[in-house]
């Protein structure tokens, strides 16, 4: 370029901008020359670049001492990950497995094995939590104190630090008085709820002194989530601490704080209750309470009934509902749980009387009222002892031992099918034990043959993919052949029934293969 | 005569197009879709049948060695879409084994073969070559004065009304350089039309691009007088091909990063695979092309080693590359991240490349150990830094590269330092790979 920076002082490329956005017209010399001299600059300008002086080092995330999945575990997990977004369940699936409900089972399995999410994965483990709160828990405990770290620096991600209980390895040693007390009293409401936590996991009166120490000051919505946090590993350390709530500011924490305690069949409330209970109902009468005193109405008895519903039957429920179920053995003259169910009860309270016996069943955990409740599997629902409601019979299998569970729900697939059974094999544990399996996998063929078609099942036909034992999948490969055998022109929902089975069976491989990843190399 | 095995890059099809119109079109034509009884010979031509709207299709055929183009279309443009939808189709996938070409192509095919055969073939063939090669040369440079002038002429009245001028003037000088046979210097001008819209700084930018392309006209009209390394790199940079033969290199290729992007008209996607040789420590950057509606061919992912022959194309810095015979079954490689350099290595890498190519935009670079840092903390941007946090490249944004990729660096470093593969050049750094202290594994930032 001959005629270089003619007209233009060498070095300046803010003069050279501005002439070329007024015009060398308005500025003088050429725009050949002008643009010689910027090309020279542009090119000057950037082979002599230099780095540019660091902004904050963020401070590093905290060491996570959990093992990383072994390597096909964590691409099956990017896959499963990648996966989330796209398919969908609407419409007739095929035969390929549903990715979208085969994460939660990756999460929970890496869970169980104590793994930490590989770093990689970690962004998007964290936009799977966002978008779906069924994932959120497990999620965020597989993440880890990467994803805590992260959450801090991605506006996107806040909902991490408030949401499920504080990030592993970040809690302070709970002996260590002064660190507890320091995040206590500055921590995110979070790390507040787990450090309440651990605390209680070591010495449960010092969790109540804890949680005494700013109750005081507390918002009324954090002293109702911390009441519900004692929910899980009640005890009887807690009664003073609960006792003392009964006379709280807000309905909701007084109301919560009844509830816990009538959870306790020995704290005081549950006494004062069994003394109300008793005096209420016997095995020759019923007399709902006449009226609702200071007394009840401080041991959380709530006055004012809901539309419908006349007021002492209401208290009664109430009273019976938070009274210990204990109480009762001597009121009926020793018999058990069962036999006390079978009786009649006197002046048409049969039904309060035993809807208020499942609450308190499930409230108290009591394992052989809600067996006496349920009664037996293969009656039909309507004749239940205890509530027809599938929704309460849940909570009650709930508190059965697994075994017994599975068992009473076998047996009610049994002689009921599937078209009930739904919400209470929701409730069993994943995988299904033999017997359980069993029985709803010969349900599904049972409606095969009666003609039904797959999608009136597909509740169940999901649940089955998500819960059946892997090792089912031999057994099942029979129904997929038999399903295709079905001649041309005969039912046609055979071709689908053929399909769904395909895609359970397969499902069932891809959950086996994923769980045999995610074992750790011996 | 080009055996039909040996297929042209998408790119070296495209370069044929008539004109703007013509290429999109036969993009669109580029799909297996509307192509049947497809086929080419072992001596060099491709043939296929192609519906159109109309009942009756179109025969089209290709004499690969000329080339020569016909087809039963009406167009008068010269090769017409048919023609270029079925060499990017051959391009792409192929058409099989070589076989018998159909009697309308055949007779064609005999004539042209008859001609060729005439005793004056050879020195009117050579004598023709020149002959094209001066027009072409002619018309581009017809291209470079027009867009010389053009720039000269915003120049003078000055750039301030760019800033609402849109894309259409831009649209239009590019279409008048793809008509000068100049697809180089279109593709930079098209690119002008998006400069205002990048926010304050525009102005500069703006301007930076003009000295550019006005550095590159000045070097195609000077073209003879450059050495050699640097003319290839003009022809190159203006849309020439080249007919020098590059260097080869043979060595064990790790594949360090591989990345797609898509034409602005959505209708061709550019994979970019990075490969670095292990011995020799020279990098290369291979270009595959997929037609509409399909991936390109290559797939390399990253962290495989291959033995291969490479050949350099002439000019460019070096940088761009053909992949050759592979030798043996490619290995993953579990040696570990390269070696890294600091960031203040890598601007002058970069620095250093340009003299060799001053069009470069970036050069291929290891950094590490670094430390990236969210932009949420540093104020304007995203930054990766030293490992001692004094001094640090600012992370490129936008060109394409999403965000989560950055979040994923960051995922994987929780604040430590990593080992970065990326892109380094005046407008930041691009990070593509990432490896973990202690870990082997190369991880693709996505």
């Amino acid at each position: 370029m001959g005629e270089t920076g003619e007209g233009y002082a060498d070095g300046d490329w803010e003069a050279l901008v501005t002439a070329a956005l007024l015009g060398t017209e308005r500025r003088g010399g050429t725009p050949r020359a002008l643009l010689d001299a910027a090309a020279v600059q542009t090119l000057r300008r950037r082979a002599g670049l230099r780095p540019a002086p660091a902004a904050r080092l963020p401070d590093p995330a905290p060491r996570d001492p959990r093992p990383a999945p072994p390597e096909a575990a964590r691409r099956r997990l990017a896959h499963l990950l990648a996966g989330r977004t796209s398919g969908g369940g609407a419409g007739r699936r095929g035969a390929a497995p549903d990715l979208t409900e085969l994460l939660p089972q990756w999460l929970a399995a890496a869970g169980r094995h104590g793994y930490r999410a590989p770093s990689a994965l970690v962004p998007a483990l964290l936009d799977a939590a966002r978008a779906r709160t069924d994932l959120r828990a497990q999620a965020l405990a597989l993440a880890g104190a990467r994803g805590l770290w992260l959450a801090r620096l991605n506006p996107e991600w806040r909902f991490a630090l408030r949401g499920a209980a504080g990030g592993a390895g970040e809690l302070p040693d709970p002996a260590d008085a002064e660190a507890v007390t320091r995040l206590w009293e500055e921590g995110l409401f979070a790390e507040r709820v787990a450090l309440l936590g651990a605390v209680r996991a070591r010495d449960a009166a010092a969790a109540t002194r804890l949680l005494a120490s700013t109750w005081a000051t507390e918002r009324a919505e954090d002293r109702l989530m911390f009441l519900d946090s004692l929910r899980a590993g009640l005890s009887m350390a807690d009664e003073p601490f609960l006792e003392a709530a009964l006379g709280d500011r807000s309905r909701n924490v007084r109301a919560t704080a009844a509830e816990l305690l009538s959870a306790l069949p020995q704290s005081a409330l549950a006494g004062r209750m069994a003394e109300r209970a008793l005096a209420c109902v016997g095995p020759d009468a019923v007399r709902p309470p006449a009226e609702c005193d200071a007394g009840m109405l401080r041991d959380g008895v709530v006055k004012r009934p809901p539309a419908g519903r006349g007021e002492r039957a209401w208290w009664l429920g109430q009273v019976v509902d938070a009274a210990p179920l204990s109480c009762w053995r001597e009121r009926f003259g020793g018999l058990e749980p069962a036999e006390i169910v079978a009786l009649p009860v006197a002046d048409g309270w049969a039904e309060e009387i035993h809807a208020a016996w499942c609450r308190a069943a499930v409230r108290q955990g009591d394992a052989q009222w809600s067996k006496a409740l349920l009664g037996a599997a293969s009656a039909p629902p309507a004749a239940g002892p205890g509530t027809a409601s599938l929704a309460e019979r849940a909570k009650l299998l709930e508190t059965l031992p697994e075994g017994e569970r599975a068992q009473w729900v076998a047996e009610f697939v049994r002689a009921h099918g599937l078209s009930e059974a739904f919400q209470l094999l929701g409730v069993c544990r994943v995988p299904w034990a033999g017997a359980l399996g069993r029985a709803v996998v010969d349900a599904l063929d049972a409606a095969r043959a009666a003609g039904g078609y797959p999608w009136s099942f597909s509740g169940v036909m999901g649940l089955a993919e998500r819960c059946l034992d892997p090792a089912e999948a031999g057994r099942l490969e029979g129904l997929t052949a038999g399903a295709a055998d079905v001649p041309e022109g005969g039912s046609g929902a055979s071709a689908y029934w053929a399909e769904a089975f395909q895609r359970l069976v397969a499902t069932l491989r891809v959950r086996a293969d994923m769980l045999a990843e995610l074992t750790p190399p011996s | 005569m080009t055996e039909q095995g040996v297929r042209w890059t998408a790119e070296q099809v495209l370069a044929l197009a008539p004109d703007d119109a013509s290429r999109k079109a036969g993009g669109r034509l580029g799909g297996a879709g509307p192509w049947s009884q497809t086929g080419g010979s072992a001596s060099g031509a491709v043939w296929g049948v192609c519906k159109g709207s109309g009942s009756t299709p179109y025969r089209t055929a290709v004499d690969l060695a000329g080339p020569a183009y016909k087809c039963s279309c009406p167009s008068r443009k010269f090769p017409c879409k048919h023609a270029l939808g079925l060499l990017l189709l051959w391009s792409a996938q192929g058409l099989g084994d070589p076989a018998e070409a159909p009697d309308w192509a055949a007779s064609w095919l005999a004539e042209r073969a008859a001609k060729a055969a005439r005793p004056t073939a050879g020195p009117v063939d050579a004598e023709a070559a020149r002959k094209r090669a001066e027009r072409r040369a002619e018309r581009v440079g017809a291209g470079v004065a027009e867009l010389e002038q053009r720039l000269a002429d915003l120049l003078r009245g000055g750039i301030a009304g760019q800033g609402q001028a849109g894309y259409a003037p831009w649209e239009e000088t590019a279409a008048r350089m793809v008509d000068a046979q100049a697809p180089g210097l279109a593709a930079r001008v098209r690119e002008l039309g998006t400069i205002p819209g990048c926010g304050s700084g525009w102005p500069g930018r703006m301007l930076e691009e003009f000295a550019l392309l006005h550095l590159l006209d000045r070097a195609w009209l000077g073209v003879s007088g450059l050495p050699e390394p640097l003319a290839a790199t003009v022809r190159n940079r203006v849309g020439v091909p080249s007919s020098a033969e590059g260097e080869t290199v043979r060595d064990r290729w790790l594949v360090l990063a591989q990345y797609d992007s898509v034409s602005p008209d959505g209708r061709l996607t550019t994979r970019r695979t990075w490969l670095r040789g292990l011995e020799g420590g020279r990098p290369a950057l291979v270009l595959d092309f997929g037609p509409p509606g399909r991936a390109p061919g290559l797939a390399l992912p990253v962290g495989l080693v291959l033995e291969a022959e490479v050949r350099f194309r002439p000019g460019t810095a070096g940088l761009r590359a053909d992949l050759g015979d592979r030798t043996a079954a490619a290995v993953a490689d579990r040696s570990g991240a390269p070696a890294g350099v600091g960031t203040g290595e890598a601007l002058e890498a970069y620095g250093a490349a340009l003299r060799e190519d001053p069009w470069l935009e970036s050069w291929p670079v290891v950094l590490g150990p670094v430390i990236p840092i969210p932009g949420e903390a540093a104020e304007g941007g995203w930054q990766l830094a030293d490992a001692e946090g004094a001094s640090a490249l600012p992370v490129a944004c936008g060109g394409g590269r999403p965000r989560p990729a950055l979040w994923q660096l960051a995922a994987l470093s929780g604040g430590g330092p990593v080992t970065v593969f990326g892109e380094c050049g005046h407008r930041g750094f691009t990070p593509l790979t990432a490896w973990q202290p202690g870990s082997p594994e190369p991880v693709p930032l996505v």
